[in-house]
C-alpha cells in the first residue's frame, strides 16, 4: 500500500489574465513535498506566470493558494520567502562588483554589537552554506568572476540561508554547460535528502528524466496532465502532452511563389571579433523566394535572433560567410546597407528595439526613410502627415490621430506602428523577429493577415516564432533551429509538431 | 480643464519668466528700462550660445562639461593669433593674421576639440560625463600654456566690435546668439539631422536599427558644442578687449541649468532650443534683478539652485514616468 503524498503547496482554481489575455486558466495543482515536481510546458503556456504567482512577483490574481495546509497570499517576493518559498530566476538576481558573502547576505546583513558589518561571521556562514552545496569557493569572491553555473549556487546559497522549504528553479540549465548540469542535478538531488522540496521549470526534455520525481504538463494556460510515474513516461509521451492540441487553421490562399529574393551561404556568426574560436550560429544555409513565408523555429537561445540580426548588418565585424539578394552576392556592412539592399527587420522587442517611444507615430513611420519626407533639404510635415495616414488606413492603426506619442498606443498598435516603419522602406526582404508576442488575439489574427497579404505582393518574408501552432498555420515552409545550427526543414505538408519539437530539442 | 493644464505645462517658463519680470518690475523701478533689459541680453548671449550645442548633446542623453575651458581655450586662440600671429623662430617664419583669419582658426580649435569629445565618446565609448570631464581639464591647461597664465589685451578696434558694437540698434552679440538660435531651430525641428538627434537620444536602439548612423549624429553634435562655445568664447574675449587665462570658469553649470529649466530632459529625447532661451533668460532676468535689488552674491546663488531644484521637480511631476 503506497502511502498518500504529502502536499506542501497547492492551488486552487487560480487564474490570471493580462487584459484580454488569459495566461492561466483555472489552474488546480498539487505540489508534492520532498519531491521533485517538474512543470514542463511549450513557451506561453504559463508556466512563468503561474510560477511568479506561487513565488509572491504577482500578487493579483484569481483563485486560492494553500501553503501547508493553509491558505496564503503572498504579498511580494520577500514575503514569500519568509514563508520558505524561494525563486531562482532564469536571469540571476546577483550584484557582480559585490563578492558571494556580500550577495548571500544582501539585505539581511548581520552585525556585530557595535553595529558594524560582521564579515568574519558572513563568510563563516557563507563557507558552510556553500559547502553544502559541495562547492569551495571563496565566500569574498566577485561574483563578476564567476561563471553562471557557479552564480546558480549562490542563488541556490541563499534560498538555503532563509531555510526555504520550497525552491522554485526557472529554466535553470538554459546558460550552464553540461559539466555544471550534472553538478546542478547533484545539488537538487542532495536538497531532496534535505527534505526541500522543488519545482522544476524547464522545457529541455532530455535532462528533466534524470531528477524528475513527477511530472506536471502546462499548455494555453491549462493544467493538462500530471504524471505521477515518471518511469512510465516516455519522451514522446511527454512532447504529446506539452503539444497535442487541435490546431486552429488560420485561412491561408496559397501565393504563387516567385523567384529566389534572398539566399544564405554557409553563414556563421562568431562569439566574438577573432572568428576562429566560437560561434553563436555556424554554417547555416537557407533561401526563400518572393511570396514565401519561411517560419523559424527554436527554443530561447538557438540562435534565432542572432541569424535575423547578422543578416541584417548589426554584427559586420563577426559574420561570415555568404548573403546572395537576387542572385547577387551582396556585402551588408551596416544597417543603412541592409535598407538599401531592400531589408526590413521588425526586431523582437517592440519597446526596446522598435519604436522611438516620445515620438509620434508620424516621426516613428519615416524614421527609417526619413528622405522620402524631405523637400528642399527641410523635413516636409505635409509628406510626412501623408506616409503616416497612409499606413493608419492600411495597417488600421487605432488612434485619433497620426500625431499621437507611440507609448500611450496598445502593444498590437504599437507593433503596426513599426511595420508601418519598415513597410515604408518598400523592402524586398522582410523579417519578422516574434510579431505577435505580448498582443492580443484580435491584433494577432491581423497580424497573420497582413504576412499573407504581404506575400501575395511579393515579398519574402521571414517569421521567427517560439509558438509551434502560429509558425505551423502562417509559413509555407520551417527552418528549426537548434544551437546555432538548422536541426531540421519542413514542408507545410509534412509538418508536424512533435517532429518540429524533437528537431529544436536535439 | 485638461487644456488649460496642458498649456499651463507647455508655456510653463515663460509664464515663470513674465510673473518674474513683472515681480521686478514692481519691485525696481531700474528692472524695465532699455537699458537693463539690453544689458541683460547681452549678458545672456554667451550662455544662450554655448547652451544651445548643449542642449542637443543633451538631446542625444550627453553631456558636455568642456564647454567653459573650450570657450577660453578658442578666445585666447583667436586672441593670440590676432595679437602676436604665429612665428617659428628657427626657421625665420612669422604668419600674421587678420580679424576674420583668427577668427575662423579659433571656430576650427572649438569644433574639432569638441570633434574630440565626439570621438573618444563613440570609438572608445568612454562615458559623455568622463570625455568632456578630461577635456574640461586638457583645453585648460591648454589655455594656460598658450596665455603663459595672463591675459591677452589690446586686441583693436575692429575685433571689438564683435562683442560691444551695435548694428540696427542692436548690440552685436544679440544679433549673433539670436542667427544661432534661429539656425538651431531651423535644424532641430526641420531638419533630418535633427530629428535623428531626438531619435538617438530617444531610443538609441531603435535609431541603430532604423538605420540612423548613431556614431556619425553624436560627433557632429559634440562637434557644433565645441564650435559654439568657441563663438562665446570670441564673444566675451572682444567684450573684454581681452583673453582671460581662467574665463568661462563653471560656464558649463550656467548652461545645463538653463537646458534644465528649460525643459530639455537629462535622460533624452525630449526638449527643444528655444526651451533652452527661456531658461537662459530666467537665469539672467533673476541674476539681474537681484543684483538691482542688491541682494548679496551669496545669496543670488543660493536661489539659481532653488529655481533648478524646483524646475527638475515641476518637469518630474509633469512626465511622471521617464527614468
Amino acid at each position: 500500500m503506497k502511502q498518500q503524498p504529502k502536499i506542501l503547496l497547492q492551488t486552487k482554481n487560480i487564474s490570471k489574465t493580462f487584459g484580454r489575455v488569459v495566461a492561466l486558466n483555472d489552474i488546480n495543482l498539487d505540489v508534492h513535498q520532498g519531491k521533485v515536481n517538474v512543470l514542463v510546458g511549450e513557451n506561453g503556456a504559463g508556466k512563468s506566470t503561474l510560477m511568479k504567482i506561487l513565488s509572491g512577483v504577482y500578487s493579483n490574481f484569481e483563485g486560492n493558494l494553500l501553503y501547508r495546509g493553509k491558505e496564503v497570499k503572498f504579498k511580494n517576493p520577500k514575503d514569500a520567502m519568509q514563508s520558505g518559498v524561494a525563486i531562482i530566476h532564469q536571469e540571476l538576481n546577483l550584484i557582480p562588483y559585490l563578492n558571494i558573502s556580500e550577495n548571500i547576505f544582501l539585505g539581511r546583513e548581520l552585525l556585530d554589537r557595535f553595529g558594524f558589518l560582521n564579515t568574519k561571521l558572513m563568510d563563516e556562514k557563507t563557507s558552510a552554506l556553500l559547502k553544502r552545496l559541495d562547492c569551495n569557493l571563496d565566500p569574498k569572491t566577485l561574483v563578476s568572476s564567476l561563471r553562471v553555473g557557479e552564480q546558480q549556487l549562490v542563488e541556490i546559497a541563499k534560498a538555503l540561508l532563509e531555510k526555504a522549504k520550497l525552491v522554485i528553479m526557472d529554466e535553470p540549465t538554459s546558460a550552464i554547460s553540461e559539466a555544471e548540469v550534472s553538478s546542478l542535478f547533484k545539488i537538487i538531488k542532495s536538497l531532496k535528502e534535505d527534505k526541500v522540496t522543488i519545482l522544476y521549470i524547464s522545457h529541455k526534455l532530455d535532462e528533466l528524466f534524470e531528477i524528475a520525481d513527477r511530472f506536471l504538463a502546462l499548455r494555453d494556460g491549462h493544467l493538462v496532465g500530471s504524471l505521477e510515474h515518471v518511469h512510465e513516461v516516455n519522451k514522446d509521451e511527454l512532447i504529446k502532452l506539452m503539444v497535442g492540441r487541435d490546431v486552429k487553421e488560420h485561412p491561408k490562399t496559397l501565393v504563387k511563389k516567385g523567384k529566389e529574393v534572398l539566399r544564405i551561404e554557409n553563414f556563421s556568426l562568431a562569439k566574438t571579433n577573432n572568428r576562429s574560436t566560437n560561434y553563436f550560429i555556424k554554417n547555416i544555409h537557407f533561401s526563400l523566394k518572393q511570396g514565401e513565408v519561411l517560419g523559424l523555429f527554436g527554443l530561447m537561445g538557438a540562435g534565432r535572433t542572432e541569424l535575423l540580426e547578422s543578416i541584417f548588418g548589426l554584427h559586420p565585424k563577426r559574420v561570415s560567410g555568404s548573403v546572395f539578394i537576387e542572385n547577387k552576392k551582396v556585402t551588408i556592412k551596416s544597417v543603412m546597407d541592409a535598407i538599401d539592399y531592400g531589408l526590413a527587420l521588425v526586431p523582437e522587442d517592440r519597446k526596446e528595439n522598435g519604436l522611438v517611444l516620445q515620438m509620434g507615430i508620424d516621426k516613428n513611420t519615416s524614421m527609417a526613410r526619413i528622405d522620402s519626407v524631405v523637400k528642399y533639404g527641410l523635413l516636409n510635415a505635409t509628406l510626412e502627415g501623408q506616409l503616416s495616414r497612409n499606413y493608419i488606413d492600411k495597417l488600421q492603426i487605432k488612434t485619433p490621430s497620426e500625431k499621437v506619442l507611440t507609448k500611450n498606443l496598445s502593444g498590437g498598435n504599437q507593433q503596426k506602428v513599426v511595420l508601418a516603419k519598415w513597410l515604408a522602406t518598400s523592402p524586398k526582404i522582410l523579417f519578422l523577429d516574434e510579431p505577435t508576442r505580448g498582443i492580443d488575439v484580435k491584433a494577432k489574427n491581423e497580424i497573420y493577415n497582413l504576412i499573407q497579404t504581404l506575400a501575395r505582393q511579393g515579398l519574402g518574408v521571414v517569421v521567427v516564432s517560439s509558438e509551434l501552432p502560429e509558425i505551423m498555420s502562417i509559413s509555407d515552409r520551417i527552418l528549426v533551429l537548434g544551437q546555432g545550427r538548422i536541426t531540421g526543414e519542413f514542408s507545410k505538408e509534412n509538418a508536424h509538431e512533435e517532429d518540429i519539437l524533437k528537431a529544436a530539442i536535439q | 480643464m485638461t487644456s488649460v493644464k496642458s498649456i499651463l505645462i507647455k508655456f510653463q517658463s515663460i509664464i515663470a519668466l513674465m510673473l518674474l519680470c513683472v515681480v521686478l518690475t514692481i519691485m525696481s523701478d531700474k528692472f524695465l528700462t532699455v537699458e537693463n533689459s539690453w544689458n541683460i541680453m547681452r549678458q545672456i548671449s554667451i550662455n544662450v550660445c554655448i547652451s544651445v550645442g548643449m542642449t542637443m548633446v543633451i538631446l542625444t542623453r550627453g553631456i558636455d562639461l568642456s564647454v567653459g575651458s573650450v570657450l577660453a581655450f578658442s578666445g585666447a586662440v583667436t586672441a593670440g593669433l590676432l595679437k602676436y600671429g604665429l612665428s617659428w623662430p628657427m626657421a625665420n617664419v612669422h604668419i600674421g593674421f587678420t580679424v576674420l583669419g583668427a577668427l575662423l582658426i579659433g571656430l576650427f580649435v572649438g569644433g574639432a576639440l569638441g570633434a574630440f569629445n565626439g570621438w573618444m565618446i563613440t570609438r572608445f565609448r568612454v562615458p559623455a560625463f568622463v570625455a568632456t570631464l578630461a577635456m574640461l581639464t586638457i583645453a585648460r591647461g591648454g589655455t594656460m600654456l598658450w596665455t603663459g597664465g595672463f591675459p591677452i589685451t589690446g586686441l583693436g578696434k575692429s575685433f571689438g566690435f564683435i562683442g560691444t558694437g551695435w548694428f540696427l540698434g542692436i548690440p552685436m552679440p544679440v544679433w549673433i546668439t539670436a542667427i544661432i538660435v534661429a539656425a538651431a531651430v531651423l535644424v532641430t525641428k526641420k531638419t533630418v539631422f535633427g530629428r535623428h538627434i531626438y531619435a538617438v537620444g530617444g531610443n538609441e536602439s531603435a535609431a541603430r536599427l532604423s538605420g540612423i548612423n548613431i556614431e556619425k549624429i553624436k560627433i557632429w553634435v559634440y562637434l557644433i558644442a565645441g564650435a559654439l562655445a568657441a563663438v562665446g568664447g570670441i564673444i566675451l574675449t572682444s567684450r573684454l578687449d581681452s583673453a582671460q587665462p581662467n574665463a568661462g570658469l563653471s560656464y558649463e553649470l550656467d548652461s545645463i541649468a538653463a537646458v534644465v529649466i528649460g525643459g530639455t530632459s537629462l535622460s533624452g529625447g525630449r526638449g527643444s532650443i528655444l526651451g533652452t532661451v527661456q531658461g537662459a533668460l530666467i537665469i539672467g532676468v533673476l541674476n539681474s534683478g537681484l543684483v538691482l535689488l542688491n541682494v548679496s552674491p551669496f545669496w543670488q546663488q543660493i536661489v539659481k539652485g532653488t529655481v533648478i531644484l524646483l524646475a527638475v521637480i515641476l518637469d518630474r511631476i509633469n512626465h511622471p514616468n521617464e527614468n
